[in-house]
């Protein structure tokens, strides 16, 4: 029940070359900005498109060179493609029927699985009548019927509005904690990964550039892409001592480091003055503001200076400061909030 | 009231260049409709519906009719299915010479169906000799010509229907495990169902309404090839009364056809 895969889909003017892994009851989100090849990846493994190099792997045998409807691999797709003509319960009892089932039996099978996701009283309902996510409920159960050795989800939650949601989420990590099969889902949502994986895996334009927990790339953004998921300012400088030098900035933290590296610190390490504050000289510098918004219960603040970074202060702070794009503040950040670690 | 004044208000605006031609064309489409109802002789008409030589025409037009749309239906579709689904290389070629039969005078269709089916024909003179079997001038030769005109319009509509269809549900029903054949079975097939449906009625209609190439392969043999159309034009002939209850029988069965199907299938389609 564990997948090995390394995918090669050549377009013009674009090139996938992706290695992905996840064990039995893993699941690993593999995440990514729109384009970056995320969906491509997913129907490369479904094998509803070809392989131009590369293997896939499933308990060790190769199945990239059978169809898809020999791969033993459920799909989730994004906007679940319920069958329309067949109602809720015929859709699940699909897969069961395809694989051999009578008709009484397999429809046996999709009443249980409709019952372990809460839709046994929509057995007998059309796709077209079922909400978002009772959809996506039924999408889930239709994947999982076939009794899959690789389950599939692509952008899994991006159908649904903002309260279905978080329910949703919720029923899904549940989900695929009783899968025992290897779990790889796509999506462009730091949350939704954060989530639900215990792996992540990274892709920009079509390669990998970052793997780790959600912890370790929480706290470790190796991309700029990364830092903006997880909200955090990013740079990447060049030691000295126990500094980090980034451009004209000069960095102090806590870790003792030689060489190339990145420094992390969260928005709301920063604090803003009009003048140049007493005190601590370090990890301070001169910026302009270049613009305001609402984030959340305070204030982000974008500023322009030797390096580009984001700010948080309170409503309260942001008045007294008189925060104005085009105005020059100073920044300092926290040492005891800034990480660094090895580029 | 006044919102039903405001509600006819822009189409009484309709621009005089566009509306003098367009109840010409409405009237030039009704009007020898209704001069149909008007000349039919509704004294006599029970009695002539009942005559066994409308009766014959009649039932012979309805049965060929219908098996001829079978026919189509069990070649066309899987004939739509290859040009909408596959990328054969000479796919262009092919879909042009499946529509030749539209454009194609049916008497013209019917002499070529004589050379390749006819006692002496490239495969008539096959199927003759092998089987004994010969199609010109019999009921199942009345079928061939009409399957041969009608079954451009069953592949036209179940092609675009299949075209229009999404198929990433087929991608779908692959990654649960089911076979080509199944696909198209379960999924494709009932997806493009209305499509399918509104081709077939089409079909249906153009076999009924089938003179040319019906009387040039089949001939003109009561109870045997003389469908209705055929049945109208030689009655025309002699008893031009009995011409005009056929054609009424005619008319009401299009009617009905497309009244019972209309809401139903054909409109959704």
């Amino acid at each position: 029940m564990s997948v090995k895969a390394h995918l090669v889909v050549e377009r013009p003017a674009f090139r996938l070359d992706l290695r992905i892994s996840a064990a039995a009851g893993e699941v690993v989100a593999l995440l990514g900005p729109n384009g970056a090849g995320k969906t491509t990846a997913l129907r490369a493994l479904a094998g509803l498109t070809a392989l131009n190099g590369g293997r896939v792997e499933l308990d060790g045998a190769e199945v990239h060179h059978l169809p898809p409807e020999r791969r033993g691999i459920g799909v989730v797709f994004q906007d679940y493609l319920l069958f329309p003509h067949l109602s809720a319960l015929d859709n699940v009892a699909f897969g069961p029927r395809c694989q051999g089932l009578g008709k009484a039996a397999a429809r046996r099978v999709a009443a249980e699985l409709l019952d372990r996701v809460g839709l046994a009283g929509h057995a007998h309902v059309r796709p077209g009548r079922l909400s978002g996510g009772q959809a996506q409920r039924v999408a889930l159960a239709r994947a999982l019927a076939v009794r899959p050795r690789l389950l599939l989800l692509d952008e899994p939650l991006a159908a649904l509005d903002a309260h279905t949601r978080l329910e949703i989420r919720a029923e899904l990590r549940r989900h695929l904690a009783d899968f025992d099969g290897a779990t790889i889902l796509v999506t462009h949502d730091a949350l939704d990964a954060m989530v639900l994986a215990h792996r992540l895996v990274v892709i920009e334009n079509g390669a990998v550039v970052q793997t780790g927990t959600p912890s370790e790339i929480a706290r470790h953004p190796r991309t700029d892409y990364v830092a903006r998921l997880v909200g955090l300012n990013l740079y990447r400088g060049q030691t000295d001592g126990d500094q980090v030098v980034v451009g004209e900035v000069r960095f102090s933290s806590a870790e003792r480091l030689t060489g190339p590296a990145f420094v992390a610190f969260p928005p709301s390490a920063v604090a803003l003055y009009r003048s140049r504050p007493d005190g601590s000289p370090r990890n301070l510098w001169q910026a302009v503001i270049d613009g305001i918004e609402r984030h959340g219960d305070h204030v982000r603040v974008h500023l322009r200076g030797p390096i580009p970074l984001l700010a948080d202060v309170t409503p309260a702070a942001a008045a007294d400061l008189d925060l104005t794009p085009g105005r020059d503040v100073w920044a300092a950040v926290k040492a005891t909030e800034t990480h660094a670690y090895p580029a | 009231m006044t919102r039903s004044v405001r509600a006819r208000a822009p189409r009484a605006r309709m621009p005089w260049p566009l509306l003098v031609p367009a109840l010409a064309g409405l009237a030039f489409l009704v009007l020898p409709l209704a001069g149909l109802l008007v000349r039919a002789p509704w004294a006599t008409l029970p009695g002539r519906l009942a005559e066994p030589r409308v009766l014959e025409a009649l039932r012979l037009s309805l049965v060929t009719a219908t098996i001829a749309t079978v026919v189509c239906l069990l070649l066309g579709v899987p004939l739509a299915w290859l040009l909408a689904r596959t990328t054969l290389p000479g796919r262009r070629v092919l879909r042009a010479l499946v529509t030749v039969p539209l454009v194609l005078p049916p008497v013209v269709g019917g002499v070529a169906l004589l050379l390749v089916l006819g006692r002496r024909g490239l495969v008539g003179q096959w199927l003759y000799d092998a089987f004994g079997v010969s199609l010109p001038f019999t009921t199942t030769g009345v079928v061939v010509a009409e399957a041969f005109v009608a079954m451009p319009f069953l592949v036209i509509a179940v092609e675009g229907a299949l075209r229009a269809a999404d198929q990433r549900y087929e991608e779908a029903a692959a990654t649960l495990g089911a076979s080509r054949w199944t696909v198209f079975r379960r999924v494709t097939l009932p997806m493009v169902a209305p499509g399918v449906l509104a081709g077939a009625v089409l079909c249906w209609a153009r076999a009924l309404g089938e003179f040319g190439a019906t009387i040039t392969f089949a001939g003109n043999f009561p109870g045997r090839t003389q469908t209705m159309p055929l049945a109208v034009y030689l009655a025309l002939e002699t008893d031009p009364d009995a011409a005009i209850v056929l054609s009424l029988v005619l008319l009401a069965v299009s009617v009905i056809v497309l009244a019972g199907l209309r809401d139903r299938w054909v409109g959704a389609a």
